[in-house]
């Protein structure tokens, strides 16, 4: 049997693709909302610090994060193929590191939250 | 391959950039994968929002308020749609994504489509309500 990578990467982007049918469209509400001055409890700054420091909060926030960018990454590598740049292994490389580049970031910004 | 067997072979010829303005059904398509740029792009935010939480009230304060700025709600009413829309064609996929056999039949499409609809408004739900927007 042939052996393939397309396992590891289309594993993620169907992941990714269910987590954020479930829950970008309510983030994107939240959000909206705090934008709009009528910002929910939990996105208040102290009430969101406390709660992201919490070490199951932060690996659930890394894990949406990471599902959210891969798929996302992948779906555009596609994209891409579509509009006629055939440089799939440049496109795949530089997608794929913005996702892992902004899941380091958030990992490492969780990190420095400060102490109450 | 099929060069090597004739000499004239048929090439369609397809724009680049334009032909999922063909037909309805590539541009419906189009819209769903552009979906990616939107989510892409909010989550990156999102990212930002856990700099600026980590830099103190002040950063985070400055950062909620770009969200309110024009600007800021254009792209969230963009990203809405855009998400949503991935959210329907993504569950309006699951019965092929994940048949169900009973016996010799399949539960409905409908039946499958409907019970992640239902998971979706659940989890909308449940997130606003842990927000504490109700």
């Amino acid at each position: 049997m042939a052996l393939s990578n397309k396992p590891i990467v289309w594993g993620p982007f169907a992941a990714g693709g269910t987590l954020t049918a479930f829950l970008t469209p309510v983030l994107i509400v939240l959000t909206l909302l705090a934008g709009l001055g009528h910002a929910p409890d939990l996105l208040a700054y102290e009430a969101l610090r406390a709660f992201a420091s919490h070490g199951v909060v932060q690996l659930g926030i890394v894990g949406v994060i990471f599902l959210s960018l891969w798929s996302a990454a992948h779906r555009l590598r596609i994209t891409c193929y579509d509009f006629g740049i055939r440089a799939d292994t440049v496109v795949a490389t530089l997608v794929y590191a913005v996702a892992i580049a902004g899941t380091v970031a958030a990992a490492v910004y969780l990190w420095r939250l400060p102490a109450p | 391959m099929a060069q090597h067997l004739t000499r004239k072979p048929y090439v369609r010829e397809v724009p680049r950039l334009r032909w999922f303005f063909r037909h309805p059904r590539y541009l419906r398509y189009m819209a769903r994968e552009l979906s990616c740029l939107f989510i892409g792009a909010y989550t990156l935010l999102l990212v930002v929002g856990l700099k600026r939480l980590a830099e103190g009230p002040d950063a985070f304060a400055a950062f909620v308020d770009a969200l309110g700025s024009p600007v800021g709600v254009v792209f969230h009413l963009l990203a809405l749609g855009f998400s949503v829309y991935h959210s329907v064609t993504w569950f309006n996929l699951t019965p092929k994504a994940l048949p169900v056999q009973i016996g010799d039949g399949f539960l409905p499409d409908r039946l499958i489509a409907g019970a992640h609809y239902a998971g979706w408004a659940l989890v909308s739900l449940v997130v606003l309500w842990l927000a504490g927007v109700f």
